[in-house]
């Protein structure tokens, strides 16, 4: 019997998505560009699709271009956008400390070829302070892009008041809403924002799909050119049948988020609450802010993070120490950093994500676990010198 | 689980033989500057061999990073022993101070019994509850030379599922179960020092150093050096000095940057200490111990006497002269095929 509790680096493919890619494969092999029924049925599936997608985030449908996933969506708003205003004078990127890493690395690239961009602190709540960003927007800013929830401790950012402000001084704005699809609703036009990020697999969809959504009016030269598909602006035959599970899982996360949004905060609530009281030295980390309901990261001190997920995963459970995307570094996470924890905190924690179908014994059984591998880490002393 | 041929089947014994087995792999260096910078194992291309035959034996799979503690304990041991005119021994140390101690620590935190690894060499347990180590079986392989620190604990703790098989035996194993590893060359170098460039690595690591003399035995000075790191016991190429007869290095003085170059004669020497000493059974004899020492991993143990002097310190005396007896090496003393302890030749009193 095992536990997954790692929802922000993978969500499970929901059976309905699942099923619906099997059924597209099967029968929706045309190309949805030919002209024949096989392309117009294909064609069709991708309209159904991109309408639920715009659905699930109060958008309209010709504004959703589908990408490989969220890291490409990134890419494409950032670099299009910077290209783009380039020539108005605006050269400066401006963004969070806690930004994931598609973000972060692409304002680095950006960095070294003259853009100057500016990485805005956030304090020990893990949410930044509009006032701080507005300290550093100026005439001179293309593009201001703030994450909606962070994947590492859940923290909801103040993006509409963010947007109001690069709105004010003539840049646009991003957001990476891959962590709020499916935990939080997502309103584009209450946000303001100009572009927005989708990562299919977060909320039950299949891997290597994603969206960029531009707000209509919005110009960025295409990042892929060939054929017109996704009107020019990222050519190449679509992948109808993954394409369709996007649109069956979008279509699935909005109908149930209004119940499983309270019922993932309050198992949530629960761990967080069970973990603390029972563990001594076990510390939730930037739980005061506003969080998106299936996320918390918490430090058990004196245990090492991998140490715990290792031995959780032995117990049959699956969380992760943080981003799944920067395993395999030594590399302490930038964003524990950022909210100023200690380094002993940081290479302590562990992050649980949940998802709609997590059980109340689910998290039973994941604080007893938790509970009895921190006590034999701890036992060896930490495992590790 | 090193992604080798040896681990591997290690893995597959226990499997087979009814273990609730676990692969781990350790990560010992910044893997994005793998390939330039490093050998011969523990690269990233060897996680993936580990991960894919723990795959196909159905068995969990972890890599635990242990950077830092490798940098710390054993590059940084390496490259100080170096600049300090010793000749090190980095295997030993990984395993005393990384595979021993902190990989079965994290072992035991995931509620595993035993740490088994692939290493040809044997430990039993007597009667009484005592265990004791022995050479791999087969002696071309036998590794038990570096594994002379281990302590009672640590042997409770340990399982070597290979020391008993030839090599070939284990790579017909390897290749009836269709191992991808099967066929894997073996690694003979230090992992972290590519193309067996010593020098390099200490220069690398640790630039600031002083070039000094070269001198004879007699200490006439013979010729100029860049480093004593430059040098082990024994050498006999690359000193760079002009003589009638061969030169070879016979001692390196780290404090007075001095190269000591002699005749073969001068390299012999039936005398040495060593210090750090470790006693398999845990506890030094009473006295002057009749026994076999090798003073490298590719030395045909040498019979000698070895007197306990001290708390971790001990004399050997051999029955006859050796050749380049190299501080910073090992010196394992053996009965037969049975390990009885060892330490780390200590440098001769400055001349």
């Amino acid at each position: 019997m095992r536990i997954y509790l790692d929802y922000n680096a993978s969500a499970p493919v929901r059976d309905e998505v699942a099923d619906a890619v099997s059924a597209a494969m099967r029968t929706r092999f045309g190309n949805a560009s030919s002209v024949h029924r096989f392309g117009q049925e294909a064609k069709t599936a991708l309209d159904e699709a991109r309408t639920a997608v715009a659905a699930l985030i109060g958008a309209d449908a010709p504004e959703i271009v589908f990408t490989s996933g969220g890291t490409e969506s990134d890419n494409a708003a950032i670099r299009g956008v910077a290209h783009a205003l380039e020539a108005k004078g605006r050269r400066r990127l401006v963004a969070t400390a806690i930004e994931h890493e598609a973000v972060r690395a692409t304002l680095h690239a950006l960095d070294r070829r003259g853009w100057r961009t500016t990485l805005v602190p956030v304090g020990s709540t893990g949410v930044v302070d509009p006032a701080a960003i507005e300290r550093v927007i100026d005439d001179q800013t293309a593009l201001v892009s703030v994450m909606l929830a962070n994947n590492e401790i859940g923290t909801i950012q103040p993006v509409a008041a963010i947007a109001a402000m690069a709105r004010a001084h003539g840049a646009l704005m991003h957001t990476d809403a891959v962590q709020g699809a499916g935990r939080i609703p997502i309103r584009v036009k209450e946000l303001g924002v100009d572009l927005l990020s989708l990562s299919g697999h977060k909320f039950g969809g299949p891997k290597g799909v994603g969206v960029l959504w531009m707000r209509r009016g919005l110009s960025i030269d295409p990042w892929a050119t060939g054929g017109r598909q996704e009107r020019g602006r990222r050519a190449g035959t679509e992948n109808v049948p993954a394409l369709e599970g996007l649109g069956v899982a979008a279509r699935m996360a909005r109908q149930e988020l209004a119940d499983a949004g309270p019922r993932m905060a309050a198992l949530r609530d629960r761990l967080d609450t069970e973990l603390v009281a029972r563990i001594p030295g076990a510390a939730v980390n930037a739980g005061s802010g506003p969080r998106v309901p299936n996320t918390t990261n918490v430090s058990f001190e004196g245990v090492e993070g991998e140490s715990l997920v290792i031995g959780l995963d032995l117990e049959g459970i699956a969380v992760s120490t943080g981003s799944a995307c920067s395993s395999g570094t030594l590399e302490p996470s930038h964003v524990l950093r950022a909210i100023g924890l200690t380094p002993h905190r940081v290479q302590s924690a562990i992050r649980f994500s949940l998802g709609p179908s997590t059980t109340a014994g689910d998290i039973d059984q994941t604080i007893d676990a938790v509970a009895r591998v921190v006590g034999r880490l701890r036992a060896l002393g930490g495992g590790r010198g | 689980m090193s992604g080798g041929v040896d681990s591997s089947v290690a893995a597959a014994l226990l499997v087979e033989g009814g273990y609730d087995v676990v692969g781990v792999s350790m990560q010992l260096y910044d893997q994005e500057q793998g390939d330039a910078r490093f050998g011969t194992c523990c690269t990233i291309d060897d996680l993936h061999d580990a991960r894919r035959v723990a795959a196909a034996l159905g068995i969990p799979h972890y890599i635990v990073n242990l950077e830092r503690r490798f940098e710390e304990v054993v590059v940084g041991n390496f490259v100080r022993e170096y600049a300090a005119g010793r000749t090190p021994i980095p295997c030993a140390h990984c395993n005393s101070e990384l595979k021993f101690s902190t990989l079965v620590e994290q072992a035991l935190g995931f509620d595993a019994t035993h740490v088994a690894t692939g290493h040809y060499a044997r430990v039993t347990r007597d009667a009484d509850g005592r265990f004791r180590l022995w050479r791999g079986a087969d002696t071309r392989k036998d590794q038990a030379f570096f594994l002379f620190a281990l302590t009672q604990a640590q042997l409770s703790r340990v399982m070597f599922p290979v020391g008993h098989l030839a090599k070939d035996e284990v790579r017909r194993i390897a290749q009836a179960r269709g191992l991808a590893v099967a066929d894997k060359p073996d690694s003979q170098e230090i992992c972290f020092v590519p193309d067996g460039d010593y020098a390099a690595v200490v220069d690398r690591l640790l630039p600031a150093r002083r070039a000094g003399l070269i001198v004879d035995v007699a200490g006439r000075v013979v010729g100029r050096h860049d480093g004593v790191h430059h040098f082990t016991i024994g050498q006999r190429k690359g000193l760079g000095v002009a003589s009638a007869e061969p030169l070879f290095v016979v001692r390196l003085d780290a404090g007075r940057q001095l190269v000591t170059v002699g005749p073969r004669a001068a390299v012999d020497s039936t005398r040495c200490a060593a210090t750090g000493v470790n006693w398999i059974s845990g506890a030094a004899p009473g006295g002057p111990l009749r026994a076999e020492a090798q003073i490298r991993h590719r030395h045909a143990a040498a019979a000698a006497t070895v007197e306990p002097i001290a708390d971790g310190r001990v004399t050997i005396a051999f029955d006859a002269p050796q050749t380049a007896v190299t501080p910073g090496q090992a010196v394992v003393f053996y009965r037969g095929d049975e390990v009885l302890g060892g330490g780390w030749i200590d440098s001769p009193p400055s001349a």
